[in-house]
């Protein structure tokens, strides 16, 4: 438990360092590396949420992720534009309001979608989130006010009182508290009464079910919960990229994620984190190489996930002597 | 005595086979009310439609006078109606006691909560400690229940579905696969058992069912063809004539 907290201290220090350290180093493209690896490591966490502690493998999580990215998108264009979003609601650029939106949003359509894919199970469950997926990703791709195929450029990041958010290094320790916050909550939700359940009926259902536990409502308010989570990562995402298009929608990006999850480590807490990481760095090693590093990419998942039986969440643990 | 599950008519039909037929039967307050019958006579098949898991083509199910027939398998739970499987059903990742929890966790309630901690539910696992005190799996508490024989696996089945506090309890063959020992503490338990919850038994250990039961059913070719003590079920003719003659191939 102790080395656990001085482990996990130990790591913020260096991550709450890594402005500094890049600098030094002359490596700036690193600073925004890791500012994406935190990103999608909370957008991988959101989904092994369901995939890996609640059993349910959705291939839709784009949608969630793209959504809401899309809700800073508006908000700024509107705020632009000093237009009403359908007539009703103002524009904004502040990161206060953006990101509660964009949560708030993309948990409803969750809500929305799980409703009815959660009435199905399996192979089934896959293929219907994809496709909702899916089709919100023609939704924005018709969407010409907003760009269309194109997306929305976000000239500005949302603003924060008192910060600069335009400076890259503030705006990674902006994301790094985020992440902070969201992985002592997520770990929280984990360890309780809820968490619990849901391990019970990732293992179980029909176990539950004698136990008096109805599988639906649970699940579904897993699904609620991680469809906020993703759109959070994808909101913030939106900012550092300056831009919302129908790539963040797009069903591979359901895959990247869900390689993330299986690269670190499924149903684990950190090990989405640590699949981010390793998901981005090899991205960018192997893409500056050939052009096929899909390809590259796909042999070393085979690898890790045949040779540490359980992603590298298992080999660190290994590593790290006991569990 | 007053009836806690009364069943009316119950058919179900899997294509051309008929694996309920037309069964009536009540289970009293305080009462082993045992279902006989040979392998593949239905019973499991009702167990299920009692239990919420199949639904009934026909037929009527009441608890405690409340019709139950259209609710699920978790509001049946919530009205007092506890099941064990056949073929043990449990939360293999999990160890006995975190087992054990969940039971009482989901009986108590306020599983919604996601910013408690349920390490910390004291009420749940001081109980939890105090009904595997008194158990036969004391001293196994924390093994993974991947790791516990078919025996204690069925002595978990057990003690999960009576720490939900049933009024009634179906037990799907509880005894089946345990050596004679553990058949004996298993019919010692059952009796004990009697004074906190109604049972309806589903067993095809004779002597277990001649030494609990209070009334005896025998169902065949899911229609019970005969209803009635343990003496009356031990002389009925049809019932000697279906196979209390043939004893080697009862089951
Ligand atoms: N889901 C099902 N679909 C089709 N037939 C079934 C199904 N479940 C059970 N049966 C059939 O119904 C009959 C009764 O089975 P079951 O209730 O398991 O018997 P028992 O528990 O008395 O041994 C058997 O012939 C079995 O093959
Ligand atoms: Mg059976």
């Amino acid at each position: 438990m102790t080395r656990h907290r001085i482990l996990g201290l130990g790591l913020l220090l260096v991550l709450a360092l890594m402005p500094v350290l890049t600098d030094l180093a002359g490596q700036p493209a690193f600073l925004s590396l890791m500012t994406r690896i935190l990103i999608y490591g909370m957008a991988a966490a959101s989904l092994n949420f369901v995939l890996g502690f609640g059993g349910m493998v959705s291939f839709g999580h784009a949608a969630f992720f793209g959504i809401g990215g899309y809700v800073v998108g508006f908000l700024f264009f509107h705020q632009t534009e000093g237009t009403l979003f359908l007539g009703l609601i103002p524009g904004t650029s502040q990161l206060l309001i953006t990101l509660p939106a964009a949560v708030l949003v993309s948990g409803l359509v969750a809500a929305l979608i799980g409703t009815l894919a959660l009435r199905t199970g399996g192979v089934q469950f896959i293929m219907i989130t994809l496709a909702f997926a899916q089709m919100i990703f023609f939704f924005f791709v018709s969407l010409k006010t907003y760009g269309g195929e194109d997306g929305i450029i976000i000239r500005r990041a949302n603003e924060l009182p008192f910060l600069n958010m335009r400076d890259k290094a503030t705006f990674y320790w902006v994301v790094l508290a985020i992440t902070t916050l969201f992985f002592l909550g997520l770990r929280r939700v984990v360890n309780s009464s809820f968490g619990a359940v849901l391990d019970g009926l990732r293992q179980n259902e029909r176990r539950m079910a004698a136990l008096g536990v109805p599988a639906f409502r649970y699940k579904l308010y897993a699904f609620v919960l991680s469809g906020m989570g993703t759109g959070l990562a994808g909101a913030l995402m939106a900012n550092f990229l300056r831009f919302a298009s129908p790539d963040m929608l797009h069903w591979t990006k359901s895959g990247e994620l869900m390689v993330m999850v299986i690269l670190g480590g499924v149903g684990t807490l950190f090990g989405p984190f640590l699949g981010a990481g390793a998901f981005m760095v090899l991205e960018s090693v192997l893409s500056s190489w050939s052009e096929h590093w899909p390809l590259a990419l796909g042999l070393i998942l085979l690898v890790v996930v045949l040779g540490t039986k359980g992603g590298l969440m298992a080999l660190v643990s290994r590593l790290g002597g006991r569990k | 005595m007053s009836v806690v599950l009364s069943v009316r008519g119950l058919r179900k039909r899997f294509g051309g086979l008929v694996a309920t037929d037309d069964v009536t039967l009540d289970v009293a307050a305080g009462e082993i009310h045992a279902l006989i019958g040979p392998n593949g006579a239905g019973k499991s098949t009702l167990v299920n439609q009692l239990s919420g898991e199949l639904v009934a083509d026909a037929g009527t199910i009441h608890l405690m006078e409340e019709d139950i027939t259209g609710l699920s398998v978790a509001e049946r739970v919530a009205r007092g109606l506890g099941r064990t499987f056949q073929i043990t059903s449990l939360l293999d990742d999990m160890t006995v006691m975190q087992n054990v929890g969940m039971a009482l966790q989901a009986h108590e309630g306020g599983n919604f909560r996601i910013w408690d901690a349920v390490q910390k539910r004291r009420s749940v696992w001081e109980r939890a400690k105090a009904i595997l005190r008194d158990s036969l799996l004391t001293g196994r508490e924390a093994a993974l229940v991947a790791d516990l024989s078919h025996g204690e696996k069925k002595q978990l089945e057990l003690l999960m579905a009576m720490a939900m506090a049933p009024r009634i309890m179906l037990l799907d063959e509880p005894m089946a696969g345990l050596g004679h020992l553990e058949s004996q503490a298993m019919i010692g338990q059952l009796e004990k058992l009697k004074a906190q919850t109604a049972i309806l038994l589903i067993e095809h250990d004779m002597e277990a069912v001649f030494a609990l039961a209070d009334r005896v059913s025998v169902l065949v070719y899911g229609r019970i063809i005969a209803q009635g003590s343990v003496d009356e079920i031990r002389s009925n003719p049809a019932v000697r004539e279906a196979y209390l003659g043939a004893e080697d191939e009862l089951c």
